[in-house]
């Protein structure tokens, strides 16, 4: 019984992760046609970033979380003004950048904090587990859940009730249309890639606790936000929600399981939606 | 005597001869290398040059194969050629099998689908200790002798190398000229019109990325025998994004690109591990150099400055192969409107 819990709450944990992460990268890929494969970079990047934040300011991990947030996204809004606008549309040559660009970023980590795994503590006050009916329940991750949940509503709002949101989805939808009736799709770009970064940094420090920050953390990530947004759709918060949690629930319980076929389970979900409905389940058809 | 038969004998009269030239093991061993990762970067050629589809998943194959080989021969105890032909043949149905998936796409989702692909395969031989040896890797004892020859010294093993290498080559350069190739690239320019005309566009896309998977299976097989080693480093997307990168830095769509691409890349990151342990960033920072300041590639940009050099105007090229990633981009964004 203690064993569906944990199990079950690990996945609730990974899949709010996981939405941190696939949503920026479904927006950005939604609304630039970039799948931006710097994007488990950002992450990772997020985590060393906000532990050295948190030990600046004396080890609270929230002002870590919000400097691993703020600095990739910094990152993020300079790699898309300075790099990415150069190229604008040459879509393909801007994910070639932006995979060079991971490439730079993992290997600048290493360099700047090294090899070995960094451990980033939780909040004294939920590093405790809570006990309910003679089982044990890890409190950080319903804290990591409860934050996801937060931030979708969050993110769920911004798009469907602001000016912003209207103005986003109308890029995802008619780019040339929302362009002729005077939308600054070009900002739009910048506004989106910064959001979508900072999502991801607060991922990567969210995470922390859970996997800590070490090398390759960016290559362990990267794979499952491209099968979380494959099989949710692009351009999707809804699509990258329910992805999440299906992708995280169908890894945990793979990895616990079977932990030598974790990957080929993660490839049977990717596989039936290709072949059943190819845009992703609540995906369009990208133009 | 025609041109290709000219190139052809220069050619493989150079590959005879290099090995004398170089004299040392060293850049026997290092020559060796870059023809197969030349080898790879042609392989994707087919699907990135010619087709227009970008893969980022080709480590799949190379690595596939290399570690199928290395699987039949250490713990299979097969007989080594029979260790290469079903090394080939499984890297060829991946590739089936993967194409199938990846052609649900177009464009960038294309991309994604392959990348997606290519990092499953290197899960499962990083967390499948029982089949992959995991982390470790897996070993040979020695070179394995196919049919009977013993290639493991520098020299027989460069030779071996070479003439596969002259053998795909033939093959890819008439692949290139034969009416499939030529279907192949209409699907890539002219969808619609393809479609039209009575092609089955996804048929002929399926049938390069087959193609693709075979010929990066062979490399990969080279791999393994000059490495006698594999990991799962191998299948690793930075595996992908070096040939990946090699295809399109020499200039994707023509023989000669990825070719010059691999002798560059391999030179490169040999020179380089020799005063830096920091090949990844310079690899990033070949990326975004190449993309953002030689969006066409060396041989074509090359081959452009020699014409301003020698003063021929050049000629408005309307079939010119792809000249630019954007152009393919734009290409198939128009695929897609038709689908």
């Amino acid at each position: 019984m203690q064993f569906w819990v944990i199990q079950t709450l690990n996945s609730f944990a990974l899949g709010g992760l996981l939405f941190l992460l696939s949503s920026g990268f479904s927006l950005i890929f939604g609304l630039m046609r970039v799948p931006n494969l710097a994007h488990g970079a950002f992450f990772m990047l997020g985590a060393y970033v906000g532990v050295t934040a948190m030990g600046q300011v004396g080890g609270n991990f929230w002002l870590g979380v919000l400097g691993g947030g703020l600095g990739v996204a910094i990152l993020g809004g300079l790699l898309e003004r300075f790099i990415l606008r150069r190229l604008a549309g040459n879509e393909q040559g801007q994910v070639l950048v932006t995979l060079g660009f991971a490439f730079i970023i993992a290997d600048m980590c290493l360099v700047a904090w090294g090899g070995d795994p960094i451990p980033i503590p939780a909040p004294s006050y939920v590093n405790r587990p809570l006990f309910f009916a003679g089982l044990a329940f890890p409190s950080y991750r319903l804290v990591v859940l409860a934050l996801a949940i937060v931030m979708a509503l969050v993110l769920h709002l911004v798009m469907d009730r602001t000016r912003l949101g209207a103005m986003i989805r109308a890029g995802v939808d008619d780019m040339q249309m929302a362009r002729g009736i005077g939308i600054r799709v070009s900002r739009l770009f910048t506004i989106v890639f910064c959001l979508g970064a900072g999502l991801a940094g607060v991922g990567g420090m969210m995470g922390g606790p859970i996997m800590s920050a070490y090398p390759g953390l960016d290559a362990d990530m990267l794979p499952l936000a491209l099968v979380v947004v494959i099989l949710g759709g692009v351009g999707s918060l809804l699509g990258a929600f329910v992805g999440s949690f299906a992708i995280s629930f169908i890894y945990n319980f793979g990895t616990a399981l079977f932990p030598d076929l974790a990957y080929v389970i993660l490839f049977l979900p990717m596989v039936l939606v290709l072949v059943l409905r190819p845009q992703g389940l609540f995906g369009r058809m990208l133009r | 005597m025609s041109r290709p038969l000219a190139t052809a004998l220069v050619l493989a009269l150079g590959l005879a001869v290099l090995p004398w030239l170089l004299g040392n093991e060293f850049y026997v061993n290092l020559t060796s290398q870059i023809l197969i990762y030349a080898l790879a970067a042609l392989s994707l050629n087919i699907l990135v040059g010619y087709a227009g589809l970008t893969s980022l998943g080709h480590a799949a194959y190379f690595g596939g194969a290399a570690y199928a080989c290395a699987w039949l021969i250490s713990r299979g105890g097969v007989d080594p050629t029979v260790a290469a032909v079903g090394a080939v043949a499984f890297g060829t149905a991946l590739a089936a099998v993967f194409g199938v998936l990846s052609l649900r796409a177009t464009g960038l989702g294309f991309l994604m689908i392959t990348l997606a692909l290519g990092q499953i395969m290197w899960g499962l031989a990083y967390r499948w200790n029982g089949l992959t040896g995991g982390d470790n890797g897996m070993r040979m004892g020695a070179r394995p002798a196919p049919l009977g020859l013993d290639i493991s010294r520098p020299m027989p093993f460069y030779y071996f190398t070479a003439i596969v290498f002259g053998v795909a080559l033939f093959c890819l350069w008439r692949l290139a000229r034969s009416p499939f190739g030529a279907s192949l690239r209409g699907t890539r320019d002219q969808p619609r019109r393809m479609r039209m005309l009575g092609h089955n566009v996804w048929l002929v896309q399926w049938v390069a990325f087959v193609m693709a998977g075979f010929w990066g299976s062979i490399a990969g097989v080279l791999f393994v025998y000059y490495n006698q080693f594999i990991s799962p480093n191998t299948l690793a997307l930075q595996q992908s994004a070096e040939i990946l990168l090699m295809s399109i830095l020499g200039g994707a769509g023509s023989l000669a690109g990825p070719i010059v691409g691999a002798v560059v890349i391999t030179l490169v990151k040999n020179l380089a591990s020799s005063y830096v342990d920091r090949w990844n960033t310079l690899l990033g920072v070949i990326f975004v150099v190449s993309v953002m300041f030689m969006p066409e590639g060396l041989v074509p940009g090359s081959q452009r400055l020699w014409r301003r050099f020698t003063g021929t105007a050049a000629k408005p090229q309307a079939d010119a192969p792809p000249s630019n990633a954007g152009a393919l981009v734009r290409r198939s964004s128009g695929r897609s409107e038709g689908a």
